[in-house]
């Protein structure tokens, strides 16, 4: 996905959740992307947050740290 | 198969809840207090003579026919204007009768051409039956004097002949215009010896008729007679089935001769339609004929190659071929499918089958996704369940009905012309549009309130009316208190109360004086039952699920959820749209919305199926074409659907279609998308093949095969063998079978077969233990998901803005005549109607640019550009330009852009930023399109000069 429409996609869902108290939006974001986005450009954003991030909600970018695969421990 | 015929009771059925009882010819009868003796007589087993009675239009009492004694009453009585009383003792045959009966037919024949052997309705005429039951056997009167036999036919409409010289001036034509269609297109004009039928004094295609065949249908002689019966004779045979147009799933009788149709009639048993119909559904279903029809599987290399007729079996095992070789070299996610919301609940179940279970990954997807797909994500949200919580029949107890961005008399009409006749009975209408649309005001109906809101501030006029709810004491706070989730609610009730969502606050923004909203929320709030019904006008924004959220919480805060007369109820596109979202055609969700990532659910499946299912969602229409153009993404397996033509940004479509390696088409024709296809599956109609839909109401109907498949196979089949051929076992042998499987597996469908459905008719899922015969009205006695949950619905301005280069807002729609894409209609005589898409300009946005009435004009977006030419039109606000999308040479979707709503994608087809200038030539798009067409077309000729087809 061109990475201009995938930031503005990833911020409409954050636009509607803004609208609610942090933690829950944050949670919000991250629900929905995880339950609606195919894992390629989940990985697509986790990676774009990663390096760049520009333009992305604070919401998002928020949200994606609770999207990155998560690290077995040790 | 036989000639199904209704039994015709004469006058309308009343409410069974009181009864009556009577005599009638020395034997008692029970029958609902308000019953006419006619009708009576006939649920007795005695049918009165008549002619201008019958069960679908009230009483009339004008042809004398129908004349009965009454013991105790003076006179003979029309027994179809009389209702029954206790005690009554009634007697329908006597030797005075037969006399009266007989002088009357008698006066009518005197006047009506004698050509019975040589008349289109010869076998079923009313009239000609008449003259047999009264035992007419001479005319006195002569046919020399004074008559109408010499009067005109008006043969202008395309589907049906009007011929006065046999009209017996029984009026059932004009009170059926009337009545049941709504459109008061038909009068009697004259009086006495001189009355007529008219249509307003111009032909038929000239007039206001609607051509729903009402007047057809009701007409008892040969005066409004179906030009196919004309041409072919009576039919024969008939076979129930359910119209595959629009959202509302209007039964029908398909007639027939051998494997030809004659006429589709609508079923007067059918419990969305009660026997009404419109021009499509009625009339325009020659495309199943159409020398268009591709007959023979296809194949080609290259999309640049001419096709190649070639055998089923070389054509599928070339598609399975091509996505193995595909996922090989590209992984197993890199080919996906696309169910068709035309086709049926088994179909489509089977076609995401073979993605989850054959593919191996979750990218299924429907066209649900460039329309109703935020009514699933919004009505699950609030409600818990992705659906319309009422069935049509609902609308007769609504006091209140809002309509939000939709347009039913064109998109939904016979569902419509219910809505009319309630808003006629005197419910009142709130429309909610940039549009001043055909129902804002009608034949005895004009809107308490036309909010005309500037396309794209639907959240913040749902807000506002919420506001006014809220502010001005309106909640229904014992439904809230009893029905919904505190905490959400108690949240909604702080942030709705800000003064910034006040109408007033708002005007600016919206366009609508706040004195209107505060009007509509008032009155939508103090009726006892209101009810909103919606449609694209919704949904096809970049905030449609808020919106329908939006709806949501003011159903709720109002208590207009779970009873007749209230709800939500978005109005569905096309015929199958529900029942495809129903089957798991979404890339997140099984059958019945569930979450493919939840385990027990998928384990539910994995036993059924014998696979292993993913867990994570697939891909979306849109991001299966921007996998195509990033090159991940390089199969792609489309039933029934045109995405070239269909979806935004056509641009972008067709770029990642060209991107893929192996794009296999199933339709019934060569469609815009099969420009890009590799391989050419010749799909069945409507009428060949056995199955079900499911309509807007939630009512899953039976589909019966009238004629077998032209191309050879169902696409149940199609889909079944390209399921083997791939090495994943499908073995059905009727679609029942696979209804039985999605019973299993689906809580909503558990106890649908079609054995129920049979006896039922149809039925409304939920359909399980707790509702074995089904559910007309949800949430009744609580919501699907607990307590409704009020959401937060803050208004968010669309980023696609007007600028000084693009000033004007486009938004598109639909007409009555034509459907969707225009795929079936455009190969029908609805052309007659509606043969090119046109752009709407406001008067003053016209003179502005020099545009005058037919001028091509260039429609210019960010997105691209097309020409249309000009049709001057005040419905739209000034700065609001309205086309429709039905032809793919307007090229309308070249135009629209990608943004969508944030929740499903969904299009944001009705908000495009845009200019429009006077041109003398096509788009740049357009002439490449007229070439590439005409290549096209060659290239099909030359395929079939070589087979010989």
């Amino acid at each position: 996905m061109e990475t201009e429409k995938m930031v503005h996609r990833a911020n409409e869902i954050a636009r509607f959740w803004q609208a609610y108290p942090h933690e829950e939006a944050v949670a919000a974001v991250a629900g929905h992307i995880r339950s609606f986005w195919e894992p390629r450009f989940r990985r697509q954003l986790v990676e774009y947050a990663e390096t760049s991030g520009a333009d992305l909600h604070p919401l998002v970018e928020e949200a994606v740290q609770l999207l990155r695969p998560r690290t077995e421990p040790n | 198969m036989t000639l199904v015929k209704e039994t015709d009771y004469g006058t309308p059925a009343h409410d069974p809840a009181s009864s009556v009882t009577l005599e009638i010819d020395g034997k008692p009868v029970a029958v609902a207090a308000g019953t006419s003796v006619m009708r009576a007589a006939m649920e007795s087993g005695v049918r009165v003579p008549r002619l201008c009675a019958t069960d679908s239009l009230e009483p009339f009492g004008s042809c004398r026919l129908c004349l009965v004694e009454i013991e105790g009453r003076k006179g003979t009585p029309a027994s179809c204007t009389t209702p029954v009383e206790a005690g009554m003792k009634v007697t329908t045959q006597s030797a005075k009768l037969a006399r009266l009966r007989r002088g009357v037919m008698e006066l009518y024949i005197s006047d009506h051409p004698l050509d019975c052997l040589t008349c289109p309705a010869n076998g079923d005429c009313e009239l000609q039956d008449m003259a047999g039951a009264v035992g007419l056997r001479e005319v006195r009167y002569g046919y020399k004097g004074a008559n109408h036999l010499d009067a005109a036919k008006d043969e202008s409409n395309p589907y049906f002949t009007f011929d006065p010289a046999k009209c017996i001036v029984c009026s059932r034509c004009v009170r059926a215009c009337e009545e049941t269609q709504g459109t008061f297109a038909l009068t009697v004009k004259g009086r006495g010896f001189a009355s007529k039928i008219s249509p307003g004094d111009m032909l038929f295609l000239d007039s206001e008729c609607v051509s729903c065949g009402a007047c057809v249908q009701a007409c008892p002689t040969a005066t409004l007679t179906e030009k196919s019966v004309i041409e072919m004779g009576q039919p024969q045979d008939s076979i129930v089935t359910t119209c595959a147009y629009c959202g509302v799933g209007c039964a029908f009788k398909a007639e027939l001769q051998g494997n030809d149709v004659v006429r589709m009639v609508p079923f007067k048993d059918g419990k969305a339609n009660h026997g009404h119909s419109c021009v499509k559904g009625r009339f325009a279903w020659g495309y199943t004929t159409h020398r268009d029809r591709i007959l023979s599987p296809m194949i080609r290399e290259k999309i640049t190659d001419p096709w190649r007729e070639v055998s089923w079996e070389e054509a599928v095992g070339r598609a399975a071929s091509e996505f193995k070789r595909i996922q090989a070299r590209y992984g197993n996610d890199s080919i996906g499918g696309i169910t068709s919301s035309r086709c049926t609940n088994e179909e489509t179940f089977l076609v995401q089958k073979l993605v989850r279970a054959g593919f191996g990954n979750n990218n299924v997807d429907t066209c649900a996704r460039v329309c109703h797909s935020p009514t699933g994500y919004g009505l699950k949200t609030t409600f818990g369940t992705s659906a319309g919580t009422q069935d049509f029949d609902s609308i007769d107890q609504a006091d209140v009905v809002v309509v939000i961005g939709a347009n039913p008399t064109d998109a939904h009409p016979v569902f419509a012309s219910r809505m009319k006749r309630r808003l006629r009975d005197g419910a009142d209408l709130i429309v909610i549009d940039p549009r001043r649309i055909d129902l804002v005001q009608q034949p005895h109906i004009k809107a308490k309130y036309h909010l005309g809101l500037r396309p794209g501030t639907n959240v913040a006029v749902v807000n506002a009316l919420a506001h006014v709810v809220v502010t001005e004491g309106l909640v229904d706070e014992a439904f809230v208190a009893e029905r919904c989730d505190p905490a959400a609610f108690n949240s909604w009730r702080a942030f709705i109360a800000e003064e910034r969502h006040a109408p007033e606050a708002v005007e600016t923004l919206t366009g609508v004086p706040a004195e209107a909203v505060r009007g509509a929320a008032r009155l939508y709030a103090t009726a006892a039952n209101a009810a909103i019904y919606y449609g694209l006008g919704v949904i096809e924004h970049s905030q449609g699920s808020t919106m329908v959220m939006g709806m949501a919480n003011l159903a709720m805060a109002t208590g207009n959820l779970g009873r007749a007369g209230v709800g939500i109820n978005p109005l569905r596109g096309q015929n199958n749209v529900q029942g495809s979202c129903d089957m798991g055609s979404f890339p997140h969700e099984f059958s019945g919305y569930r979450h493919v990532s939840d385990d027990s659910v998928r384990a539910v499946f994995e036993e059924v199926w014998g696979v292993r299912l993913g867990g994570e969602p697939g891909l979306r229409i849109p991001n299966m074409l921007d996998a195509a153009v990033d090159g991940t993404f390089k199969g792609l397996y489309i039933q029934g659907e045109d995405i070239v033509q269909s979806d935004p940004n056509t641009r972008h479509v067709e770029a990642g279609l060209a991107q893929m390696e192996c794009v296999v088409v199933q339709d019934l024709f060569l469609n815009e998308t099969a420009s890009f296809a590799h391989v050419f599956l010749p799909g069945s109609s409507f009428l060949e093949k056995d199955g079900t839909f499911t309509n807007a109401e939630r009512r899953i109907s039976r589909v019966r095969k009238a004629i077998p498949p032209r191309a050879g196979l169902a696409d149940w089949e199609i889909t079944m063998a390209l399921a083997n051929a791939l090495g994943y076992e499908m073995a059905y042998s009727h679609p029942s079978e696979v209804m039985a499987e999605i019973a299993r597996l689906t809580p909503t469908f558990a106890g649908v077969t079609y054995e129920k459905l049979d006896r039922l008719g149809s039925i409304q899922w939920p359909c399980n233990e707790r509702a074995p015969e089904g559910t007309p009205v949800m949430h009744a006695d609580g919501f699907v998901r607990g307590k409704g949950q009020f959401m937060i619905t803050e208004f968010v301005a669309t980023d696609e803005r007007t600028t000084d280069r693009f000033p004007l807002l486009l938004t598109t729609g639909r007409i009555l005549s034509q459907y969707n894409v225009g795929a079936q209609t455009r190969r029908t005589a609805n052309v007659a109607w509606f043969d090119e898409d046109v752009l709407e300009i406001h008067p003053w946005d016209a003179e502005n640019r020099g545009v005058n009435e037919g001028d091509l004009v260039e429609l210019a977006s960010r997105a691209g550009a097309t020409t249309l030419h000009a049709r001057i039109s005040d419905r739209m606000q000034p700065g609001v330009v309205y086309t429709t999308f039905h032809f793919p040479g307007s090229a309308v979707n070249v135009v629209t852009t990608e943004f969508a709503d944030w929740a499903t994608e969904c299009p944001e087809y009705k908000v495009t930023a845009v200019q429009v200038r006077k041109t003398s030539r096509p788009s740049e798009w357009q002439e490449h399109y007229e070439e590439t067409r005409r290549d096209t077309t060659r290239r099909k000729g030359r395929s079939a000069e070589v087979t010989g087809g």
